[in-house]
């Protein structure tokens, strides 16, 4: 179905405040990033509905910086969409993202950071500004080759599982658990690009459609047809945003799938209380929440609890829309990572999972910073099937 | 833009006060929050406003009010701003004291039957934090959005589904901790003498000197709120009748019975409903027996009228029964501001006797089809049939200037009618306060002249409210 506009559409926002708490008002606390780490009704879905509507359509206010840095500070979680009660709110996500698009199309200005990313994307291939040659470097000493035709699976890493350190680990976990259960993959190593999930989502419609058809000319030149991929943000765009031409699987489908089949086998290692966070692109944004519960489920050193907040109701790690690199919302003692550790220990769990380089980064970081590294530690799905402590 | 506001040179100075005292992330002047601040989700602004902040204590608060002070400032203090009428925009610009920091839960006392909040918590957030903890008590809820404040609730004199057996829910408080607008901290109710606020205690009421006075006497920080026992069931009745003049004898009978809990009247400007109107009556029990001699004795009022003037219904129509049955925050109420696809939706809120419904229905239509707007009526009946909010709906599409302004106009026109029918607009904005006031006894105006003189001499707490 195609799309809405947004212009046809802001105006019928109410600012009645649903979209800033969970779909089951959880006494918790507020549920979308922004709000909570800024808490002016600026930084809320309605405030930035009224400001779009105000400042690109009705033109009752100016363009500024601090207006762009408040566009820019949504991690596009899509908690607003699900928690809002009007018929329109399921479009909320796509509402900021096109009026992102329009301001990058009339060039009214977007925060440094954002320019920074496009602007390394563009030059780089990857959202770190880092080598293109270096992009396979977190295979190394694994034997993991490249795609070639008639492998069953691309492994498709992601910007952040090939280049930061952490999430490297899990790349790694999860490529050596695909080489035990013998599946038939390879990789792209320096030939990959950014996916342009994140692209998309701030606005760069050019850049996305660029990377997005350097994909798939890619993909299809080497015979792919199946494409597993570690990130749920890469999961997210190749699945929904590129041609429809490729089989796409978060990499806790295929697992779940594998193990069901027998082919995986499961640590037997005694894990304690694990507590699992739901990614919005997988979860929220695409439906997924059972699959990495039945992966926890299956090891039987593990003891599965749940947050308050979990599936629909997740509350984002606060990295998304980039915020991971441009620390808009992911910055200051009240980011949305910090509130999020504190629901896992909650729980009483020593181990917070999740499936997703970009939570694995922001919630360890917050685990740190949050001074209960001894109380709790975060690992990703893949590191914890593959065993690694 | 309306209000005076300041000269630009005191800005500077003032920020950066404000941002000391409660941090730079929650002190602006910039413009963005200064526009959001300055429109509320009704057709009111926008407003001047110089600054907003966002206290996260007592402390920081009585510190603010000390700034205003010495700038000659005014202060608004706002929860989620959702009255629909402005109230929580200022008059005459200055700061806006937004409240949703100050957001914890500080008592809960089952036994004594309260809770001890403060200004910033929501209704969502009491709501489920009870039914996680307490699930066998529960207070007064408006059908407001969750966002809504329970303080700002209560200084607007706000009613909830438990009015009709308790009072409005300014009548549940036991007492509040409250931040004078000379800066000092006044405990108010029991808790004044007592180590707690059990109740208000055998002293002179002085809540009243901040309920219904729309935040121009002082900042409420605290709020101790009684709770009510929370049945295990709920259930709705309805009554359908055709002729409008039977409602308030109805209404009567039914309050009489003592076994109702909420009461509304409801029905639209269609064809269709004009000559349909429909009395629902939540009934509430432990016991399925319970329950069940409710409705026979709610049942037994329709067969006293001569056959079918008024029908006894149940089970009442499923979307019209959710509305009163859902678990709160309740929805249904909100949704009218998407009935012209538009965002919008102000309400006379007009507070009349019961008998006076009749002719306030036919007023409302007639003003709405006048104007060519869409209307629907809200009615509901606070105490044993004491008085009725009449809530005169009137939905718009934000993006057609036109017909907001109609809508503006029809909310002049049903302030003036309510008046003329001897009712009094309820969360009057300050246009509909110029009108009640004309009518005010000049010695009660300056009664409140004097209060405001005595606790606000330099009248920083949102002049040009209640034409202060
Ligand atoms: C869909 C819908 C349904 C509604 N249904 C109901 C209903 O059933 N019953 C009902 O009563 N209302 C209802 N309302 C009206 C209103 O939303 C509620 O009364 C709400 O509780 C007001 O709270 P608020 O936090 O929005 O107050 P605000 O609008 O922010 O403030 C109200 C007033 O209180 C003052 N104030 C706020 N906080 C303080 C403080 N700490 N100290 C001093 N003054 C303060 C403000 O200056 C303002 O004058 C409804 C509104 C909507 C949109």
């Amino acid at each position: 179905m195609a799309e809405l506009d947004y212009r046809s559409l802001v105006h019928r926002c109410f600012r009645c405040g649903f979209c800033k708490l969970t779909h089951d008002y959880s006494p918790v606390g507020f549920n979308c990033p922004m709000y909570h780490r800024f808490r002016l009704e600026t930084y809320s879905p309605g405030g930035l509905n009224w400001l779009i509507r105000a400042a690109l359509l009705t033109k009752s206010i100016e363009w500024t910086d601090h207006l762009s840095e408040i566009l820019y500070s949504c991690t596009m979680c899509g908690n607003c969409a699900e928690a809002c009660r009007f018929e329109f709110g399921k479009d909320m996500v796509n509402m900021f993202r096109q009026a992102r698009e329009d301001v990058v199309e009339t060039q009214l200005g977007l925060p440094k950071m954002v320019s920074q990313f496009l602007e390394n994307v563009y030059l780089y291939g990857n959202a770190f500004r880092e080598a293109r040659e270096a992009r396979g470097d977190w295979a190394a000493g694994l034997p993991v080759k490249q795609f070639a035709d008639g492998d069953e699976y691309l492994y498709y890493v992601g910007c952040v599982g090939s280049y930061d350190s952490r999430s490297r680990k899990a790349a790694r976990a999860l490529a050596s658990l695909l080489l035990k259960a013998s599946v038939s993959f390879g990789i792209l190593g320096q030939e990959e690009e950014c996916d342009g999930n994140e692209v998309r989502l701030l606005g760069e419609q050019g850049l996305f459609e660029r990377q997005r058809d350097r994909n798939i000319e890619k993909f299809k030149e080497l015979g792919v047809k199946k494409i597993v991929t570690l990130s749920p943000h890469s999961y997210n765009t190749l699945k929904n945003d590129y041609s429809g031409e490729f089989e796409v699987l978060h990499y806790t489908q295929l697992l779940r799938d594998l193990i069901r089949a027998g082919t995986l086998p499961v640590p037997q290692r005694a894990v304690g209380k694990v507590t699992y966070h739901d990614p919005c692109f997988l979860g929220r944004h695409n439906g997924e929440y059972d699959a990495p519960r039945e992966i926890l489920d299956s090891i039987p050193g593990i003891d599965l609890v749940e947050m308050e907040r979990s599936r629909n109701t997740a509350f984002c790690c606060g990295g998304g829309g980039a915020n991971f690199y441009t620390g808009i919302s992911a910055k200051g003692k009240e980011q949305a990572s910090n509130a999020r550790v504190w629901d896992a220990v909650n729980t009483g769990a020593n181990v917070l999972a999740v499936a997703c380089p970009v939570c694995l980064m922001t919630l360890e970081d917050a685990v740190k910073s949050e001074g209960i590294d001894d109380r709790i530690i975060v690992r990703d799905i893949s590191e914890i099937l593959a065993d690694n402590k | 833009m309306e209000g005076k506001g300041l000269p630009a040179m005191k800005d500077d100075l003032i920020h950066r006060d404000l941002a000391s005292i409660v941090g730079e992330d929650y002190a602006s002047n910039r413009p963005e929050e200064l526009f959001i601040y300055s429109v509320d989700s009704g057709t009111e602004g926008p407003r001047k406003v110089d600054y907003v902040v966002m206290p996260k204590n007592v402390d920081q608060v009585q510190k603010i009010v000390a700034v205003a002070n010495q700038h000659r400032i005014p202060i608004t203090p706002m929860g989620a701003n959702l009255t629909l009428n402005g109230l929580g925009l200022p008059v005459n610009g200055g700061i806006v004291m937004d409240m949703k920091r100050m957001d914890r839960i500080l008592e809960l006392n089952r036994q004594r039957k309260y809770v001890v909040v403060e200004a910033g918590v929501t209704q969502g957030m009491l709501g489920s934090y009870l039914e996680k903890n307490c699930p066998e008590l529960e207070h007064s809820r408006p059908e407001a959005p969750p966002m809504a404040t329970i303080v700002g609730n209560i200084v607007i004199r706000g009613h909830g589904y438990l009015s009709l057996r308790y009072g409005n829910n300014s009548h549940h408080i036991n007492g509040l901790e409250v931040v004078l607008p000379t800066g000092e901290v006044c405990n108010i109710g029991a808790g004044c003498v007592s180590p707690w606020p059990f109740c208000k205690g055998p002293l002179p009421d002085m809540t009243g000197l901040f309920c219904g006075w729309n935040g121009t006497t002082g900042v409420i920080t605290k709020l101790s709120l009684k709770l009510f026992p929370k049945r295990r069931m709920l259930d709705v009745v309805g009554y359908a009748m055709d002729d409008l003049e039977l409602v308030p004898e109805l209404l009567y009978q039914v309050t009489h019975t003592d076994m109702v809990d909420n009461l509304f009247v409801v029905g639209f400007a269609s064809d269709t409903h004009e000559s349909h109107k429909y009395v629902t009556a939540s009934i509430t029990g432990d016991l399925d027996e319970e329950i069940a001699y409710k409705k026979a004795v709610l049942k037994k009022i329709a067969a006293g009228y001569q056959e079918g003037r008024v029908r006894f219904d149940y089970p009442v129509w499923d979307p019209l029964k959710s509305r009163f049955v859902e678990k709160p925050p309740y929805v249904t109420p909100a949704l009218a501001a998407d009935f012209e696809r538009g965002g919008g939706f102000r309400y006379c809120g007009a507070i009349l006797p019961v008998d006076k419904i009749p002719e306030a229905w036919r007023k409302g239509m007639e003003i709405a089809h006048r104007l060519g707007i869409n209307f629907s009526a809200g009615i509901q009946i606070l105490g044993y049939c004491h008085s009725a909010m009449f809530g005169y709906v009137y939905p718009f599409n934000r993006a057609e200037e036109q017909e907001v302004e109609r809508v503006r106009k029809a909310m002049r026109e049903t302030n003036e009618a309510v008046l003329q029918m001897g009712g009094i607009p309820w969360k009057a904005e300050v246009a509909a306060q110029k009108q009640i006031i004309e009518k005010m006894e000049p010695n009660t105006h300056d009664l409140m002249k004097k209060i405001w003189k005595a606790l606000d001499p330099n009248g920083i707490m949102n002049p040009g409210n209640w034409c202060k």
